[in-house]
């Protein structure tokens, strides 16, 4: 499956990561599309949670939503209410994952969608947080999905917009966030986690063919290694299937 | 950051008269209003019923030192900044849409320091929202804690005189006035909405003036038949406004769908001029009357993005 893209293989590879019988609070874009590839192969019962106010949304493929407040990511939907009461549910410990991407994250898993730059003279102002830090703060596992690239894998994010591992050790449960923590970071050269004293940022398994030195290269702090790095299994052509199909709708056969 | 004293706005809800009459008017005159430095609270979300006719309204008044607070932001905000209408974004996210990228124009005025952006979570901005609504100076919460978000805007903590848990307190927010499209209102201001909620109610009840549009002015009775339905009740509302198709081109739950191609032509053109661009979009769309935008529309276009929608709904 050479033609696969960088974002077909993050979307697949974070999809398994997503057990049968749980609640994901997915964002637009790869988040919905990794939980919809999840609910369609291999967890029927996970109930997919956007923050517009839908709960138990099935999506129609090839019609995604572009944003969590539009009537098409309330597809199938089980119930509707509002905005705050989904971040509510999520205080409330119901939401097993957060799905986030990243403009910026640092070793400690702390997330930057903020601003490049200074906070004062921003080069680029981003959009913000929209429900990234809530997500981060109240949900009991948050799997983080981007691309491996240094500008992405920095040192020090520029500004905290979602607060990770914060300072490392036990410097999140000390800013009072006592709930929810970092799973995996998901992209498209590794696995990764979180190292549990340092709390630091540690290579886990590598998409297939991918070397330990490449992710290193893409990487702009020290990685901590674990103990056996593993390959990743690539894509089937189910998965691949499932996941273009969701996204395109379904393509019609052409006969020659 | 601007401390709201509560029981301000709750003496001024307290003296406001509730007579229960006809608050129908029209859209301009309804923002009349609205004064140059008021916080106006704009209802929906992102692209979803924003209460567009009267979005439009107000910018035609060319008000200056406005705030303008939404729980996700959509290129109405960049309508404001273009007319030099807007010192103050408060929101969690201001930009289009993911397919259209950064927005240029916010761009623009944010790196170069004319405009202050509120940054809160979204939680948070629900939270400012349902303090303000419920008549309290805070609400406890976990969100934004250990952020640079916090650390920038001042957010204090408090601890929990039970168990000693330390918990971020989320400020009131009673804005000026709250702008909301709905489905449908009496002439008394009795209010419902199909769908999507997103932050209006907390928002309304919180605002101290409330201008709702709505799709379908129907009778007290037709309230009546349905009061499951109801959003807000007619002492919470000042002005209402009949405004079909009021939140085009951002979509209304169950009766159109957003008008994309609309939002293609924007963000190419505010990419390329940037607030120029802005002002001419003002200047072509909003300082004619709201009848005449949806007429350039044209009623095919609304036709199919009001099928767009029926084909969306749960049957």
């Amino acid at each position: 499956m050479s033609d696969i893209t960088a974002e077909e293989l993050m979307a697949i590879t974070a999809s398994r990561l997503l057990t049968d019988h749980k609640v994901v609070f997915a964002g637009v874009g790869m988040p919905l599309l990794a939980s919809a590839v999840a609910r369609h192969r291999h967890a029927p019962h996970l109930t997919i949670v956007l923050e517009g106010g839908i709960i138990g949304t099935s999506l129609r493929p090839g019609q995604l939503p572009i944003s969590t407040n539009e009537m098409r990511a309330a597809y199938g939907a089980q119930m509707l209410t509002d905005i705050t009461d989904i971040f509510l549910y999520a205080q409330r410990g119901f939401f097993d994952y957060g799905f986030l991407g990243a403009a910026q994250v640092d070793m400690y898993g702390n997330i930057n969608t903020s601003v490049i730059g200074s906070m004062e003279r921003p080069r680029v102002r981003l959009p913000g947080s929209g429900g990234a830090n809530d997500i981060i703060s109240l949900c009991n596992e948050v799997l983080i999905v981007t691309q491996h690239e240094p500008r992405r894998f920095v040192e020090r994010v520029d500004f905290v917009t979602s607060p990770g591992y914060l300072s490392g050790g036990e410097s999140r449960a000390r800013s009072g966030l006592l709930a929810g923590r970092l799973g995996a970071v998901v992209t498209d050269l590794a696995l990764l986690d979180f190292e549990p004293a340092s709390r630091r940022m540690r290579l886990c398994a590598l998409q297939p063919g991918v070397t330990v030195g490449q992710v290193r290269e893409q990487t702009g702090f020290e990685l901590l290694l674990g103990d056996e790095i593993t390959e990743l299994t690539p894509p089937s052509a189910e998965e691949v299937a499932i996941y273009r199909e969701l996204r395109d709708g379904r393509v019609a056969v052409e006969t020659p | 950051m601007e401390h709201v004293a509560v029981l301000a706005a709750r003496a001024e809800r307290e003296t406001a008269g509730r007579r229960t009459v006809d608050k129908r008017m029209t859209a301009e005159a309804a923002v009349q209003l609205i004064r140059d430095g008021d916080h106006v609270a704009i209802g929906g979300t992102l692209y979803s019923r924003t209460p567009m006719a009267l979005v439009f309204a107000l910018l035609r008044q060319r008000r200056r030192h406005l705030t303008v607070s939404r729980p996700l932001a959509c290129y109405e905000i960049e309508l404001f900044l273009s007319t030099g209408a807007l010192d103050r974004i408060v929101s969690s996210w201001v930009g289009i849409g993911l397919p259209w990228g950064l927005p240029a124009i916010f761009r623009h005025y944010a790196e170069r320091g004319e405009v202050e952006y509120d940054e809160w979570s979204h939680l948070a901005m629900g939270l400012r929202y349902k303090a303000g609504a419920m008549g309290v100076p805070f609400l406890p919460s976990l969100t934004m804690l250990g952020s640079d978000l916090a650390t920038r805007l001042d957010l204090q903590t408090v601890t929990c005189p039970y168990t000693g848990q330390r918990l971020a307190a989320v400020p009131a927010l009673n804005p000026d006035v709250a702008l909301i499209h709905a489905h449908r209102a009496d002439m008394f201001g009795n209010v419902q909405v199909d769908g999507y909620q997103h932050m209006d109610v907390d928002m309304a009840r919180a605002a101290r003036t409330v201008i709702v549009s709505a799709e379908q002015i129907v009778s007290p009775e037709q309230i009546a038949a349905r009061p499951d339905r109801t959003m807000l009740p007619h002492f919470a509302v000042d002005a209402v406004v009949a405004a079909p198709y009021g939140a085009y081109p951002h979509e209304c739950y169950g009766r159109y769908g957003p008008d994309l191609q609309h939002f293609d032509a924007y963000a190419v053109a505010a990419k390329q001029d940037g607030p120029a661009a802005g002002l001419r979009y003002v200047e072509q769309n909003a300082d004619v009357d709201f009848a005449s935008f949806l007429a350039a529309a044209g009623p095919a276009r609304l036709a199919e993005l009001a099928a767009d929608a029926e084909e969306l709904m749960p049957r």
